[in-house]
């Protein structure tokens, strides 16, 4: 499964990703009152893949990440995933009609991941995931938390529990197995060594680690990681790299990661999806999103300092918002006297102080002043996502303007 | 979720001012000073500000006392005890600044030793009138030393104590398995052979220690129901003693409306309908979290007594339900001429037996009780309540019905409180509304909190010394052999709440604070309090 091979069109149908996904996402969109955190996004996840889903921060990864699994119940939108192989289109459509959460067909099965609660999104539809912020059972010992994890075949093996009280040899048998497999994934993430020591008590990388063997104990056909790279230097980066390798290609589990670690990003993933403000940018193998412009716009490398460095970008943000400005620079008076402490407006430090002071706007009048447009304009200019409109500047500007007794602000 | 910052581990978190301070004093580092000198006027200031509040608050509570008198209640005034009581605390923390919080030089020890021995002697031959002088003295010495040479002993240990690796948190168990086994069967067979015990050495109070022992056992056993619901599940419930009286009205309405149910055919029932009202409180709690559950606990254990109370029609109301049969011996009933259990065995009546027989029925309970939750806390089940208690999210991402997973806690605990209390109504043979206040569930919830929460032997200490204790403090009439004119058992109340107040700054996390790992590959470690989680509510 060489990457070359991966991003070859199979069987002239498109990529391998639309021809035999296992996870549809379509017209996802999830609101959170009035903010809106992905917005009618669609991408598939290739069976057997790496599946990359990128952007910078607060473009929605995360969310998304909670809506595939039931954490978040999306707005709008369909989440399909499939066993089997294939699309597998009629049972799609059987399922979303008869308004079923799962149904399995002759040859694999489909479950509604929006219809289903968490946690049986794992057990049954097979899905598991890890968190960004490590949730590993601290006081529990690193066996233990791979025995939870294994919590629902050693139930029906227990009888419910009734057959475990009397231990019955049933019940002995699948606790020997659960162990067995609890050490196999100890063995691969190497943390064998301290199988009796309790995770909490474990190095940072070692948690990562663990948490990943904790959700492979799930025996899931798809695997989600929210920044598996996060904290690690680059020895643990490349051990991450070969663990998912591994697990990809010998266990045939698809992986689906967020991930703020280009290395690690371009290396092993076959398929990368490009998100920002919600929005899917980009979709294609490694090599292409890498050479794709609104990529390179819109993310890579590309921050709130660095942005004037980037002569291309700030043009057409500086353009819009100059289209905008002089109807708000019309409708008040030329910024009148000395200039206000633009950045007593919640939400606007000194480097955004000293960017809106370039376009002329210095007054907090000015600020009170913006329409919708302005703001749409500032936002794209200063690359804030929905923040203006959130932090509420133009009612903050307002407040000051009128404090400040200047301008005859409305 | 996507706003939740990094976790950092534990271990990276150093702690900061008064903690940080606690911490080095633990370790036995010196908070101030050079290492050698002993700063006098440091330590008369903190003494001086110890005694000043000692004299604020016994100002009321030793100074003055209310006494009985023709016509009400007359002030009398005690200032000499209140004198006394500032002394003491002044010399006291002087002696605790020179062994305890400071390494002082052996000189400075010695002074403040003496002259708190002193102050003692003075005391007694002073101010405490009654037996001879000389023996007052004596005494007096004898109590000052004694408090010197704990000190002196603690002090060691703990310098002692400093140089081993104190921050270690996992500890290797095999040094003190065997020790821990050997104790485990030891209190086992003391437990099996406590009432002959009783029988043989305190023949004049049999009937009283033969009870006490009964109620330790109650509470034992309703401390390891609750147990799994606090300390293993990790969902604070304040209301547990709801299902006491669930299992105790069980018993009590069944036997009154139907003849054929004893003792033995009720304790199943009231298990199952205890149960059954678990699955009931379970399900308006399952979304709650934090406070809002152990308020809605609460509540629920309020509203059980308070229908018990109004439904006058079926429960009798205030009035309560008596006449609840004893339990039978296979059918034999502990009754005095043929057909009893004595005339059965061919042994002398007695009305003692009947107790001890109670005694073991109780201590089988909880046995039953306590292998059941061992083992399952071995099993899926139990696995899954602790990791409830350490991250729940956690859990649902793995596949875990968090929902079911709490029912099925909240069930077996109640099941066990109503075993316990159809027990609770056989051996009273009455029951009313009144058994079953707030302050069951607190002095219940006290010993699961005191013992440690999720420790099984902590539950056993805890109710010992809480239930046991509280009961031995009215038997402190020896004291006044010492300090005649004192009443010491008015003051248990305070010496408890002092007891409580002590493990609270000392053992925060209960008494027994270590967890056992549920499954283990090779070496059996035991994992540290900091690392366990305590769940919803605390």
């Amino acid at each position: 499964m060489s990457e070359a091979a991966m991003s070859e069109p199979v069987a002239g149908a498109g990529p391998r990703w639309d021809v035999d996904p296992i996870l549809t996402v379509e017209h996802l969109t999830m609101r959170f009152g009035g903010l809106v955190a992905v917005n009618d996004l669609s991408f598939n996840v290739g069976r057997g893949d790496i599946t990359a889903l990128i952007g910078p921060n607060g473009a929605g990864k995360t969310t998304v990440f909670n809506c595939v699994t039931g954490f978040y119940k999306p707005t709008e939108g369909r989440i399909a995933m499939r066993h089997g192989g294939g699309q597998q289109e009629a049972t799609v459509q059987a399922v979303t009609a008869g308004g079923h959460r799962y149904q399995a067909a002759n040859d694999g099965a489909v479950f509604l991941l929006e219809r289903m609660p968490d946690f049986e999104i794992s057990k049954k539809a097979k899905v598991a995931r890890t968190f960004q912020n490590i949730r590993l059972f601290g006081g529990m010992t690193v066996l233990e938390n791979l025995l939870v994890a294994q919590h629902n075949p050693l139930m029906i093996a227990s009888g419910f529990t009734l057959a475990g009280i009397f231990g019955l040899p049933g019940y002995r048998k699948a606790q020997r197995e659960s162990i067995d497999k609890a050490v196999y994934w100890m063995e691969q993430v190497k943390l064998i060594e301290r199988a009796d020591d309790p995770a909490g008590d474990l190095p940072y990388g070692a948690q990562r680690r663990l948490e990943i063997a904790r959700a492979m104990c799930t025996d899931p056909k798809l695997l989600c990681l929210d920044e598996p790279a996060a904290g690690l230097n680059p020895r643990e980066s490349a051990e991450l790299n070969q663990l998912l390798k591994f697990i990809r290609d010998t266990h045939g589990t698809s992986v689906l990661l967020i991930e703020h670690d280009m290395g690690v990003v371009m290396e092993i993933s076959d398929h990368v999806v490009v998100l920002d403000y919600g929005v899917k940018i980009s979709d294609g193998d490694a090599g292409f999103v890498k050479a794709d412009p609104k990529v390179i716009a819109a993310y890579l490398g590309v921050d709130d300092e660095e942005i004037e460095e980037r002569p291309e970008v700030a043009a057409i943000a500086a353009e819009a918002l100059e289209a905008a400005a002089p109807a708000a620079e019309a409708a008040v008076a030329p910024p009148a006297g000395a200039p206000d402490d633009l950045t007593r407006i919640k939400g606007i430090g000194p480097v955004n102080a000293r960017k809106l002071g370039e376009h002329g706007v210095t007054t907090f009048a000015q600020i009170a002043a913006w329409t919708a447009a302005d703001i749409a304009a500032a936002e794209a200019y200063l690359e804030f996502d929905g923040r203006i409109a959130r932090e509420d500047w133009v009612g903050q500007a307002r407040g000051l303007a009128a404090a400040a007794g200047k301008g005859d602000v409305k | 979720m996507a706003a939740d910052n990094v976790a950092v581990p534990a271990s990276e978190i150093n702690p900061v001012g008064a903690q940080a301070e606690r911490e080095q004093r633990k370790a036995g580092l010196e908070p101030a000073g050079p290492a050698g000198a002993f700063d006098w006027m440091a330590a008369l200031r903190s003494a001086g500000q110890a005694a000043f509040l000692a004299g604020v608050l016994a100002f009321f509570f030793i100074g003055m006392s209310t006494d009985i008198a023709p016509g009400g209640l007359v002030l009398s005034y005690r200032w000499l005890g209140l004198v006394y009581a500032i002394a003491l605390v002044f010399f006291g923390r002087l002696l605790l600044e020179a062994f305890i919080f400071h390494a002082a030089p052996a000189s400075a020890r010695a002074i403040a030793a003496v002259v708190f021995i002193l102050v003692v002697i003075g005391m007694m031959a002073y101010g405490v009138p009654g037996s001879r002088q000389a023996n007052r003295i004596l005494v007096g010495a004898v109590l000052g030393a004694l408090v010197v040479a704990v000190l002196y002993v603690v002090a060691r240990w703990r310098s002692g104590a400093r140089t081993a690796a104190r921050t270690k948190r996992v500890e290797a168990a095999p040094r003190f398995a065997w020790l821990a086994r050997a104790a485990t069967i030891v209190l086992l067979l003391v437990a099996a052979v406590l009432p002959f015990l009783i029988t043989t050495f305190f023949p004049a109070q049999q009937r009283q220690y033969i009870d006490l022992a009964i109620l330790i056992m109650t509470y034992v056993m309703l401390g390891w129901g609750l147990n799994i619901v606090v300390g293993l599940a990790g969902l604070l419930d304040l209301g547990y003693v709801a299902f006491y009286a669930v299992g105790a009205y069980s018993f009590a309405l069944l036997s009154t409306h139907f003849d054929f149910i004893g003792f033995w055919v009720a304790l199943p029932l009231a298990g199952m309908l205890a149960a059954m009202w678990g699955l009931i409180l379970g399900f308006p709690v399952l979304r709650l979290r934090g406070d809002y559950l152990a308020i809605v606990t609460l509540a629920f254990g309020e509203i059980i007594r308070i229908v018990l109370l109004n439904w006058y029609q079926f429960t009798n109301g205030p009035n309560g339900i008596s006449g609840i049969p004893k339990p039978t011996f296979f059918g034999l009933e502990f009754v005095r001429g043929s057909g009893g259990f004595a005339d059965f065995f061919g042994i002398e009546y007695s009305t003692i037996h009947r107790f001890m027989y109670l005694y073991y029925i109780i201590l089988i309970l909880a046995l039953v009780t306590n292998f059941v939750t061992m083992r399952l806390r071995r099993l899926p089940i139990g696995r899954a309540w602790e990791a409830l208690r350490e991250d729940e999210i956690a859990c649902r991402s793995l596949g875990i019905n968090t929902t079911n997973t709490k029912l099925t806690a909240f069930a077996i605990g109640a099941m066990f409180g109503g075993f316990a209390g159809s027990f609770f109504a056989t051996r009273q043979g009455f029951v009313s509304p009144e058994s079953f206040t707030f302050i069951e569930s607190a002095i219940i919830l006290a010993i699961v909190v005191l013992g440690g929460m999720g420790s099984q032997i902590g539950v056993v200490i805890a109710s010992v010394v809480m239930i046991g204790g509280i009961e031995m403090l009215r038997n402190l009439d020896f004291l006044q052999e010492i300090f005649p004119g004192v009443d010491p058992v008015q003051y248990r109340m305070l010496i408890f709440g002092l007891a409580m107040v002590a493990i609270m700054v000392w053992k925060p996390r209960g008494l027994i604070t270590t967890r056992e790992p549920s499954a283990v590959l090779k070496e059996k470690k035991k994992i540290g309090a900091d690392l366990v989680a305590q769940g919803e509510g605390h």
